[in-house]
């Protein structure tokens, strides 16, 4: 059965900023993969997936007390552009 | 150049004085030096700080300062755990020169146990592939032909201990990450339980299926490296906090009385002859030793593969979503800041990241997510139920670890479906959660490895250490690539 993608939207939904080329491939090679993967609907009425975890885990919680974290400056090194302990980035809209 | 000892061969030695820290460590940068060209395991090599390391260990165990079995033991980490300070790139472009600000806690964990981080290792980016080939920095090749791949993900890891530039290594596994290069390279490989050993610090590509742990040359020293990483970590929001089973005690038990299932669907079309024979080489040595063998049939083991290449790129796409160019890592040009994202992303993620990120995204978005990403749910709840039907028969289930020995390099780059198929015997396991390893037991007519995996319930590390200890004393492989022949 052959799979209907979008390609262009669902890079859009990726922010990925890719050519129609590299679009027209990866949505050849995504179809044959969707084809395989589309055998897990020859499952039939499968047990209920709720819980994926091995061990039976339930939400954890920590006591609400203050710890030490990362160091701010150290952090914010990593950054490509920062000013004043904040992350610089381009607008967020066009225009202006 | 000198021999490389295990572990626990190590640790006696450096105990009663037989070497030191310093001379283990100069013994496999001497091995890094010699081989690296050729194999290419390592990204970074971090020799000061590995050498101070090593001097405070030697300058402890003098004062009786000691840590436990890794104390002084030169250990090399897959590039996806985070290393304070020390470059952490998953293999990506878009993570070059990131240096983390703080350690994983495999990492804190290896520190207070006294090892040796020798550096950190060559992977497929962010853990995706399963040849080491779409690493960004160029592929590592196998120590027992370096025409083939060494598998992947953690193949950098893998060839590191059998080319013996490291004595131990950490891997990540996602879908057969360690188990699956362990088998290609001729080591050790284990994944334990989900849950156990902490991912805080693990650069995340699929969260609910990605688990930390061991390369090494014995089942032994598995054994031992994973005593020391694994245990409950608040860090770690999945992390298990109950009761950990010691994985040393049955491996001097033997196998007499234990009931072990061969999964049926792991064979047949697709697994090379070689891998076949061997495998049965092996089953009919355990019945040998005492155990009873039975045939298991777990159905769903037919459509694990298209489940997880359903979920693994679903949880893949929404982890590496943080990757934006923003607070870290590379930035591209864009007017505005979602083009700068967009760009700074194209840019910095290869083909196969980039395709497992559409994939997922396609998979999870409107009109598709019940076809596809509910359905893999739904499968990997019926894996866990056809695992849990099998282990009320038998005690470990075994099959190959890999269909094929190690295959060339560049065969299965142009064809990703191909490539998937590396990890057709590993995957359940990661679907399920549950403790798996492989081990070494033979070579093809070509002399290339093959491994045999024991697979196990969830938190049984100890009877899945008892059967692999066994298949080690029945295979008698011994840890030797080609490669090391010639040069040494």
């Amino acid at each position: 059965m052959p799979v209907e993608i979008d390609i262009a939207h669902v890079a859009r939904l990726a922010r990925l900023d890719l050519s129609d080329e590299e679009l027209e491939g990866y949505k050849h090679q995504l179809g044959v993969i969707l084809e395989h993967a589309a055998r897990v609907q020859t499952l039939e009425a499968g047990p209920n997936p709720e819980n994926a975890h091995p061990l039976p885990l339930v939400n954890t919680f920590r006591d609400d007390v203050i710890l030490p974290s990362l160091d701010r400056d150290e952090v914010m090194e990593s950054a490509p552009e920062t000013t004043d302990g904040y992350f610089v980035v381009p607008p967020a809209m066009e225009g202006e | 150049m000198s021999l490389i000892p295990a572990v626990a061969v190590a640790g006696r030695q450096l105990r009663n004085g037989e070497t030191t820290a310093v001379r283990l460590l100069e013994g496999v940068l001497e091995r890094a030096a010699g081989y690296e060209a050729q194999v290419h395991a390592y990204l970074t090599i971090d020799r000061e700080r590995a050498m101070e390391t090593a001097a405070q260990a030697d300058s402890d165990l003098a004062d009786g300062i000691d840590r436990g079995p890794l104390h002084g033991i030169p250990i090399a980490l897959k590039d996806n755990m985070c290393t304070r300070g020390v470059e952490t790139t998953a293999a990506s472009q878009i993570l070059a020169g990131y240096r983390p600000p703080y350690d994983a806690t495999v990492v804190s964990r290896l520190g207070a146990g006294g090892a040796i981080v020798v550096g950190k290792t060559n992977l497929d980016e962010f853990a995706m592939g399963s040849s080491t080939e779409n690493s960004a920095y160029g592929p590592t090749f196998n120590p027992w032909d370096t025409t083939r791949v060494a598998g992947g993900s953690s193949g950098g890891s893998a060839a590191a201990v059998a080319i013996g530039s490291a004595i131990a290594a950490l891997g990540s596994d996602t879908g057969g990450s360690i188990r699956q290069p362990a088998a290609l390279c001729g080591v050790v490989g284990m994944k334990p339980t989900y849950g156990t050993v902490s991912r805080y610090g693990l650069i995340a590509f699929a969260s609910s299926l990605d688990q930390i742990g061991p390369l090494t040359r014995t089942v032994e020293d598995s054994a031992l490296m994973l005593e020391v990483i694994w245990g409950h970590d608040p860090f770690d929001g999945t992390s298990y906090s109950g009761d950990y089973p010691d994985p040393k005690t049955g491996l001097e038990r033997g196998v007499k009385g234990l009931r072990i299932g061969v999964v049926k669907e792991l064979s047949g079309e697709g697994y090379e002859p070689a891998v076949e024979a061997a495998t049965a080489a092996m089953v009919g040595k355990l019945e040998g030793a005492g155990v009873e063998v039975v045939e298991v049939s777990l159905p769903s083991f037919e459509i694990a593969l298209s489940a997880y290449y359903l979920i693994a790129p679903a949880e893949c796409s929404a982890n590496l979503a943080r990757f934006d160019g923003i607070r870290y890592g590379h930035r591209g040009e864009g007017a505005t800041t979602e083009a700068l994202m967009a760009r700074s992303r194209a840019e910095g993620f290869g083909p196969e990241v980039t395709r497992r990120i559409l994939l997922g995204t396609y998979a999870l978005s409107a009109g598709y997510y019940d076809a596809f990403y509910g359905q893999a749910q739904r499968v990997r709840a019926a894996i866990q139920e056809d695992f849990g039907r099998a282990y009320q028969q038998v005690d470990v289930l075994v099959s190959p670890t890999s269909p094929t020995v190690a295959f060339e390099a560049g065969a299965r780059t142009a064809d990703p479906l191909a490539m998937y198929l590396s990890d057709i015997c590993t995957i359940p396991s990661n679907l399920a959660g549950h403790p798996a390893i492989s081990i070494p037991v033979g070579v093809d007519d070509q002399g290339l490895p093959i491994g045999f995996q024991v697979m196990a319930p969830p938190l049984g590390e100890e009877i899945m250490y008892q059967v692999a200890a066994e298949v080690e004393r029945l295979a008698g492989f011994e840890v030797a690539p080609s490669l090391q022949q010639v040069a040494s």
